[in-house]
């Protein structure tokens, strides 16, 4: 890969999300072995650094790391000087005079690794920043989908719930149609950004309509405080319109997949029946979070094929 | 008494309708005759030769952070920028601290100003008491000790009814209510213009609405109440049309637009410089393109900078947490020329009258023509030069410039006050 940071789905072309596919295949095997230790990134420190909670893609990261020989370490922000007010370039600086290889950042506001990068030589992967991106999470759905489905090109993907505030949803947005998927978007007016239509995806009101035909149905994860600033009126009138439910996959294609980049609201998003059946896809993406990571670290700290 | 002679320039005055090759001579602070192949001995002469001769530019809305925040810019510094941008006058902002909300803060503005002696400084002072948006300054008092103007600039009055007496107060002594548009509740925790690139970006908006729906609450304040309002920094297209409608209706409103809202669009926010980071924010090629018209049919009266100068801490930094504002002196000039007078969008003529005239006529002060008799406040412009933007040569201590490293045309190269050059 040409590319030394990881910041955005955005700015990838087809071929590199390709190659991070192809070689997270590679990849998943090791997590299946006895001896899940390589070492490929053997003498190479990773610092998640997170300015925003999160259990599953730091671990994810961690583990990635981990398999591949890789000392890792990670600073959140009620441990680290952060709550002291050091500012980000100070952290970064810091963390350059301390020689780490790789920084994963999520930081609550967008485009704030641009400002990391400027500061630090490490490889610098995106783990979230503000309402923008969410890259690694983009790329494990969409390996997720090319696993099940054997392709993306055509796959018609409906993305549903706040798509306003969700970096998953803009990653995989920008990767989906990179690699010719036909995205929909369903939700509520209100939490549906301006003129998203001219990234070349569908707008619907509703998630029924929308999932008409559709291979993928991605329900996104609905933050409690939205009702509260008046975005929507309840989470029940939510759950009516824009909650994945048997008769919205009755509408999509018979062999429909289930995704949620998660935790679920149970009951709001999706109800229990239908994220323990057998189409949803929902543990397998978190297996996939590992696999797709592992191929990231190997691709933006040694370059090549494997 | 000091002569000095401009010799062979383009003169052009709005006031009086001139456009034509001529001398302009000067002694003491006044101009004492313009006309053909002035002769005689004892000048100082400006060769002006292939160079516009207009009446010294005014800016009427420039940030000089002083008191308070000298680490961004001192009136020292500000009106040296001033000069070098080509300006003789200046109006300042009162979103100082302490606020100009007082007799004693106008009298320290001007005394600081006349100090530094650049350029000519009016105090614009707050229409509310330390621009809480609840109780008036006390306006009559601030027009006796020299305040041009009334704003609450960067903290716009969102209680309508504090506007309506605001605007129904100041019309006593008839002068203008210089009003920030925006609703903040509309505007929110937005960095950006809101549409596709703020949804392309990942950035949370600020809507044109935000500022449409107070042009046409202040506009509606003004037709009620009879008072003269001022439509500071002008983005949008809706903006310009509420204008153009209100004026044919006879509603006594002006405006203003800045340089960047008829040069950049919010494309240019791509990469994520905070540079561009500006209220109101850098909008679509659609609103520059209406920006552009509105300046050419009048409907805009005045180009004016918003000279928000910051320091480089105030600026790298995340994009949502970096102050808003650009640096605006050094460049406005160049822009307009460049952007404006090149591409036949603005005669000569009607350069004059959006950069000098009509600011000096909003304010109603004493600037803003060629005349015999009159001010030796004078602007001698090269439209020809080229050169690349630099803000390490900027005299203004806010670096902050979307425009570094980009090439324009056209320079204030005479900056001429009371008579005497300025800007070197």
């Amino acid at each position: 890969m040409k590319i030394k940071n990881l910041l955005g789905i955005r700015e990838l072309e087809s071929e590199d999300i390709i190659q991070i596919l192809d070689t997270a295949a590679l990849m998943k095997p090791i997590m299946e072995t006895k001896n899940k230790k390589t070492n490929y990134l053997q003498g190479k420190i990773l610092v998640t650094l997170f300015y925003e909670p999160s259990t599953r893609t730091r671990v994810s990261f961690e583990l990635a790391a981990k398999y591949l020989g890789a000392t890792t370490t990670n600073i959140s922000t009620s441990t680290s000087s952060v709550v002291k007010g050091e500012t980000l370039i100070d952290t970064a600086r810091t963390l350059q005079a301390m020689g780490v290889d790789i920084v994963v950042m999520r930081h609550p506001m967008t485009a704030s690794h641009r400002l990391l990068e400027r500061h630090l030589d490490a490889t610098i992967i995106n783990a979230g920043d503000g309402i923008n991106e969410h890259p690694t999470q983009a790329l494990l759905d969409i390996f997720t989908m090319r696993q099940y489905k054997q392709r993306i090109k055509g796959l018609k993907v409906v993305i549903a719930g706040d798509i306003l505030h969700s970096r998953v949803a803009r990653s995989n947005i920008w990767g989906l149609t990179k690699l010719g998927a036909k995205v929909a978007v369903a939700g509520p007016s209100t939490l549906i950004p301006r003129d998203i239509e001219k990234l070349g995806v569908e707008v619907y009101n509703n998630v029924r309509d929308a999932a008409v035909d559709a291979d993928v149905v991605m329900a996104l994860r609905v933050q409690l405080e939205r009702q509260k600033s008046g975005l929507f009126p309840s989470l029940r009138e939510y759950s009516m319109y824009f909650g994945i439910d048997e008769s919205v996959l009755e509408v999509a294609k018979d062999d429909v997949l289930v995704m949620h980049p998660g935790p679920v609201n149970r009951g709001v998003e999706l109800p229990s029946s239908i994220m323990d059946a057998s189409n949803s896809a929902i543990e397998e993406q978190v297996t996939n979070g590992v696999a797709v990571r592992m191929a990231l670290l190997y691709l933006l700290t040694r370059g090549g094929d494997i | 008494m000091e002569k000095l002679l401009i010799k062979g320039g383009r003169v052009v005055d709005p006031s009086s309708s001139t456009d034509a090759v001529l001398d302009v001579l000067v002694e003491g602070n006044k101009i004492v005759l313009i006309g053909k192949d002035i002769e005689g001995e004892g000048f100082q002469v400006v060769d002006a030769g292939g160079k516009l001769v207009f009446p010294g530019l005014v800016d009427m809305h420039v940030h000089l952070r002083e008191p308070g925040q000298e680490h961004k810019e001192t009136i020292e510094s500000g009106t040296r920028s001033a000069a070098a941008g080509g300006f003789t006058t200046i109006a300042c902002m009162p979103n100082t601290d302490p606020v100009i909300d007082t007799p004693a803060m106008v009298e320290y503005i001007k005394l600081k100003a006349e100090k530094a002696g650049y350029v000519k400084v009016k105090p614009v002072a707050a229409i509310t008491k330390g621009l809480k948006g609840e109780e008036l300054s006390p306006i009559g008092e601030l027009v006796q000790y020299g305040a041009v103007a009334f704003s609450d600039d960067g903290r716009p009055v969102m209680n309508s009814r504090v506007m309506r007496r605001a605007m129904e107060y100041s019309s006593m002594w008839d002068v203008p209510i210089i009003s920030h548009c925006e609703d903040t509740d509309l505007s929110g925790d937005g960095h950006m213009n809101e549409g596709e690139m703020s949804t392309v970006l990942g950035m949370r908006g600020i809507p044109a609405i935000a500022e449409e729906v107070m042009v046409a609450r202040d506009i509606a304040i003004a037709r009620f109440t009879g008072a003269r309002v001022h439509i500071a920094h002008v983005s949008t297209a809706g903006s310009v049309e509420l204008v153009r409608r209100a004026k044919a209706e006879g509603v006594r409103v002006t405006a203003e637009a800045t340089p960047h809202h008829f040069s950049l669009t919010d494309r240019d926010v791509d990469g994520y410089s905070t540079n561009t980071k500006v209220n109101p924010p850098l909008r679509t090629y659609e609103d520059v393109e209406a920006v552009k018209q509105g300046l050419r049919d009048g409907t805009i009266d005045a180009i004016a900078t918003d000279h928000a100068p910051h320091h480089r801490d105030d600026k790298e930094v995340e994009y949502a947490v970096a102050a808003f504002g650009i640096s605006g002196l050094e460049t406005a000039l160049s822009l307009a020329v460049t952007n404006l007078l090149n591409s036949g969008i603005l005669t000569p003529i009607q350069l004059a009258e959006r950069m000098s005239t009509a600011p000096a006529r909003i304010l109603g002060i004493e600037a803003g023509c060629l005349k015999e008799g009159g001010t030796a406040d004078i602007t001698v412009i090269d439209p020809d030069i080229e050169y690349v933007v630099d803000v390490n040569a900027f005299k203004s201590k806010g670096k902050n410039s979307p425009f570094d490293g980009m090439s324009v045309r056209g320079k204030a190269v005479y900056t001429i006050v009371d008579g005497i050059i300025k800007n070197i």
